[in-house]
């Protein structure tokens, strides 16, 4: 189960990156794992606001769908276009090519609270089982 | 009280291969190993090997054997030759379907009937009140007998055109030669076994019915036999995802999904099962045969998404002006077609176009003719 160290992690198995003010987003190599061939992702518009902690998205799997959730506040910027005809991109490199979709983080916004380190974020995929 | 989970015989095998299992009538399964997609090309394209231990295995044996599973299920049982296999389905006195199942003739006084793993209590207890005694004498050998022998029977299949010549390597039957819902005792892998050709994939294949303890031998010479040719594409293993999506490909119904205790075979499209030609009472027939004569008020439609959002059970099916007419049964993207399917229970006077409201969304779906899949054509 890969949890890359130069990443942080949410409760709902998703990856931040953040650089400059920008928040990149995806779900993770165990979100993968338990979803199964991932057909379909329904991502924020560009341009759309999107709060911490809220459902902005889904992603549709052979067998289920998931809520995708934001995990910062700010207006998303770019999202991954590719995942359109190749949702299995998320399967394939949920860390890279799977990559979802771009957040600008709103003024003053500390990001980082609630967030996951690598660490922790390995442990909660371990004890969920 | 705790419930107890059962593994499989093949327990050890789905966790050296990596499966990540789930819990399916009380029986812990290997969902998918790796990518349900390649499991379910593999199918179609060359073979693969599946677990079906889970599934219920029931005896009814002696000379009024057939008889009585004549009067006990809407088929006819003792019409079949011995080797000879038939899909059929057990009902309640009103017509509702408790199980499908499919029926073996082993010999002159031996059925063997095969039902899914959430019903397997259910049918034995029909079977037990419906079959048993045949009015003979208690240890008489004219008595009919129900025995349940799920415990000791093992089940592993080959599905996929490439099967029958993996499965001819380890075995001494003639299995080239088997015609479809056939099946024989032989050996596999040097172990006894009821080898038939039936299966829930759309697919030519082999059932291997075996003792507990011969299904990780028979499903390792299998392996080791697509692993020595080589020109061959391995036999992978595949799990109850792909189970399902290709039997939804092959327009099979799902026990729980498209049958149940309020449908009858009739709605399903599927009255060919209730032989009201055969001599006699059966449980369920004035029910039935009223049903047939007034014709179901409910029928089973192929449903094709036009989007990648995929209609699934419990989904409602729309008409062009809005109003409920039907319910999603089954859906799934489908790998072959490349398209979500799904099917649909819809009033029977209902016209398309068709919309299914997906979470809140409708999105178009065009009807379509069931199977969604055949591979004859």
């Amino acid at each position: 189960m890969s949890v890359p160290a130069e990443l942080r992690y949410t409760q709902e198995h998703e990856w931040i990156a953040i650089e400059g003010g920008t928040a990149t987003i995806g779900i993770t190599d165990y979100a993968t794992q338990a979803l199964g061939d991932v057909v379909y992702v329904s991502l924020p518009e560009v341009g759309a606001a999107v709060t911490a902690g809220e459902p902005c998205g889904e992603v549709e799997s052979t067998k289920s769908v998931s809520d995708l959730y934001s995990p910062v506040d700010g207006e998303v910027v770019e999202v991954n276009e590719e995942l359109d005809d190749d949702p299995g991109l998320i399967n394939a490199e949920p860390y890279g090519l799977g990559w979802m979709f771009r957040v600008r983080v709103a003024d003053g916004q500390t990001v980082g609270a609630g967030l996951l380190s690598p660490t922790e974020y390995d442990a909660l995929t371990k004890s969920a089982g | 009280m705790t419930s107890t989970v059962r593994d499989t015989p093949l327990r050890m095998v789905h966790e050296r291969l990596g499966a990540t299992m789930t819990e399916f009538a009380g029986w812990r399964m290997p969902l998918r190993y790796g990518s349900e997609t390649a499991e379910h090309n593999a199918v179609r394209t060359n073979a693969a090997l599946f677990d079906l231990s889970h599934m219920g295995e029931i005896a009814v044996t002696g000379p009024g054997a057939g008889a009585a599973l004549d009067y006990a299920v809407c088929g006819w049982p003792s019409q079949l030759s011995v080797g000879r296999a038939r899909y059929t389905m057990l009902c309640a006195p009103d017509g509702g379907i408790l199980d499908d199942l499919i029926i073996y003739r082993q010999a002159a006084d031996r059925f063997l009937v095969v039902a899914n793993a959430a019903n397997t209590s259910v049918v034995l207890g029909e079977l037990r009140d419906r079959c048993s005694g045949g009015g003979a004498a208690e240890g008489s050998s004219l008595e009919t007998v129900v025995t349940d022998e799920s415990a000791v029977t093992g089940l592993v299949s080959i599905q996929g055109p490439n099967g029958c010549g993996l499965l001819a390597t380890v075995t001494d039957l003639p299995v080239a030669a088997m015609p479809y819902y056939a099946g024989a005792y032989g050996a596999v892998a040097g172990r006894a076994a009821w080898v038939a050709r039936t299966g829930y994939t759309g697919e030519d294949g082999f059932e291997i019915f075996c003792a507990p303890a011969d299904c990780e031998p028979i499903w390792d010479a299998l392996t080791a036999a697509a692993a020595s040719d080589p020109d061959g594409r391995g036999l992978p293993a595949a799990g109850l995802a792909a189970r399902d999506t290709l039997r939804l490909e092959a327009g099979m119904p799902l026990y729980g999904n498209e049958l149940g205790p309020d449908v009858t075979p009739y709605e399903a499209g599927l009255g060919r099962v209730v032989r009201l030609d055969k001599p006699g009472d059966f449980v369920g027939r004035s029910a039935l045969a009223q049903r047939a004569a007034e014709g179901p008020r409910r029928t089973l439609i192929g449903l094709l998404g036009q989007s990648r959002r995929v209609p699934r059970h419990g989904y409602p099916v729309l008409s062009a002006a809005g109003d409920r007419v039907g319910v999603v049964t089954s859906g799934a993207p489908s790998p072959t077609l490349g398209k979500p399917i799904a099917m649909a229970y819809v009033e029977v006077d209902a016209g398309g176009p068709f919309g299914i409201d997906v979470r809140g969304k409708t999105e178009p779906a065009e009807v379509t003719g069931l199977p969604f899949y055949d591979r004859r054509k």
